[in-house]
């Protein structure tokens, strides 16, 4: 019942929204290549539903490839830098500064360096993915108290056993925060690789029907991509809540 | 009871400060009777937790020696309890409980079986598969103990356990964790500035001056267990040592 209340506001504002534009485009003659009214990209997306969904399967392989890579690597970062004050000191600002560079910029590089497949839509992604992760996880590593590693080290705890059983635990509810956050980064990291070089994903196809001045095509593939991110987001919220199982449950 | 659990001898530990270092022990020297409950008591700021994290080898004195069980270097040889609460949230109870024996690679299924019973003999029955987030305060400090007596070391060190809990179930756990040491036995040591808790649970009391910190007073408590918070003697004693404690401001 609290969900349906929950889930009315948007929709509602939703409709309103697309019921004034539909209004808007039929009430001006607006023509049909420079916007197209909501009812027309509706009756594209479903005649076109077969070709959006393996568009769609494409890009959503790069966008999982690529949350997979920036998790790991983000990770993989954050442990590194904790344990280590030399390469915290040496690789903080050099992974504040990557973020400074736009994406643009490197993603035709990676389309000469890896060739026009999946990996560099992937490590686009994953590029774009990787921060919110490494700072979420340094800052859940560290969540732990300085008594809780105390009380493990009192009871003669290895590092690797302060890791696996405090600071990781410890480190996974803002982990979780920062995937959620990555996720939807992934999506338009996937995006802006397929507009620089592919021949499949929804990327390609908006690009494709752009030329072809099909802006139905383009609202429809904007369309798929929005509900494929929500997707995703969603499918992250329910592994988070059955990992962190014991933050609901209080 | 009759060899030494703990022996300290002429231990100082002092703290980098503004103005140079702060001595916080100055030469403590004591012996801890194996079995037996004795209570480091003092004013607040005192050093008495930094005394409790010398024994249990997660600070090092500056000076003096330290051993424990007649063996010398004491990390992971007391088991210790930090005054803050160390429940880990995302384990449940009984996971919580069996910690130490999973950190040292005892078999689970017994360290489980084992835990359970403790869990229902000591008042936490029903709760095995709660979180800790899902219980009371003193439930939670419950379930702390007996982590703490399951860890299975001679001696364990207590550091504050009851302090941050409201009066009643202060008093209730003072009479639990008296019934649970007097039935699994261990030699304890416990910090605390709450007179009364001393003399209701310990056979020693050793009060520590204000810093830097030496023994003020070594007191043996002879009264028979369970005790009367309400007794002439203990209420006697009380005032005693509040005096003595509060000449030493």
């Amino acid at each position: 019942m609290r969900r349906a209340t929950e889930l009315a506001a948007p929709i509602l504002l939703l409709v309103v929204l697309v019921g004034a534009w539909e209004a808007a485009v039929r009430g001006l003659g607006v023509p049909q290549y420079i916007l197209p009214a909501p009812s027309r990209i509706l009756i594209s997306f479903v005649a076109r539903f077969p070709g959006l969904l393996h568009h769609a399967s494409v890009t959503l392989a790069e966008i999982v490839l690529g949350l997979l890579m920036g998790g790991l690597g983000g990770f993989g970062l954050a442990v590194a830098v904790f344990y280590s004050p030399i390469l915290d000191r040496a690789l903080y600002p050099l992974i504040i500064a990557s973020q400074m560079i736009p994406v643009f910029a490197i993603a035709p590089l990676l389309i000469v360096w890896m060739g026009y497949g999946l990996w560099p839509k992937a490590t686009v992604a994953a590029l774009i993915g990787f921060f919110p992760i490494v700072i979420n996880a340094s800052d859940g590593l560290r969540a732990p108290s300085e008594e809780s590693v105390e009380l493990f080290r009192s009871l003669g705890a290895t590092r690797g056993q302060i890791f696996r059983k405090l600071r990781f635990p410890a480190s996974l509810p803002t982990l979780f925060a920062g995937l959620k956050v990555a996720v939807t980064l992934c999506v338009v990291g996937a995006t802006i690789g397929e507009w620089v070089g592919a021949h499949q994903g929804l990327g390609y196809l908006m690009l494709q029907s752009n030329a072809l001045l099909r802006v139905d095509l383009v609202f429809a593939a904007i369309l798929t991509l929005s509900i494929l991110g929500l997707l995703l987001f969603g499918a992250l919220r329910i592994i988070e809540r059955r990992v962190l199982r014991w933050r609901s449950l209080s | 009871m009759s060899a030494a659990a703990i022996r300290t001898t002429g231990v100082t530990k002092s703290f980098p400060g503004k103005r140079g270092e702060i001595p916080v022990l100055a030469s403590i020297s004591l012996e801890v009777e194996r079995g037996a409950w004795t209570t480091i008591l003092g004013p607040s700021g005192c050093g008495k937790t930094t005394l409790l994290r010398i024994l249990a080898g997660l600070l090092a004195p500056d000076g003096g020696e330290v051993s424990i069980a007649n063996a010398a270097g004491s990390a992971g040889r007391a088991a210790y309890l930090p005054q803050r609460d160390t429940l880990l949230p995302w384990r449940t109870a009984l996971d919580n409980a069996i910690l130490a024996s999973e950190i040292e690679g005892r078999p689970l299924v017994a360290a489980r079986a084992r835990a359970r019973g403790l869990m229902v003999r000591f008042g936490l029955s029903g709760f095995e598969h709660h979180y800790p987030s899902q219980l009371s305060g003193g439930m939670r400090q419950r379930l702390t103990l007996i982590r703490a007596f399951l860890a299975d070391r001679d001696v364990l060190l207590l550091d504050e356990p009851l302090g941050a809990l409201d009066p009643l179930t202060r008093a209730s756990l003072q009479d639990w964790l008296l019934s649970v040491w007097m039935e699994l036995g261990r030699t304890v040591v416990l910090v605390t500035h709450d007179v009364e808790e001393a003399l209701l649970l310990s056979d020693r009391i050793v009060v520590l001056t204000d810093r830097p910190s030496m023994i003020g007073r070594d007191l043996r408590v002879d009264l028979p267990r369970p005790r009367d918070r309400a007794s002439i003697e203990l209420v006697r004693t009380k005032g005693a040592l509040l005096d003595l404690l509060l000449e030493g401001r």
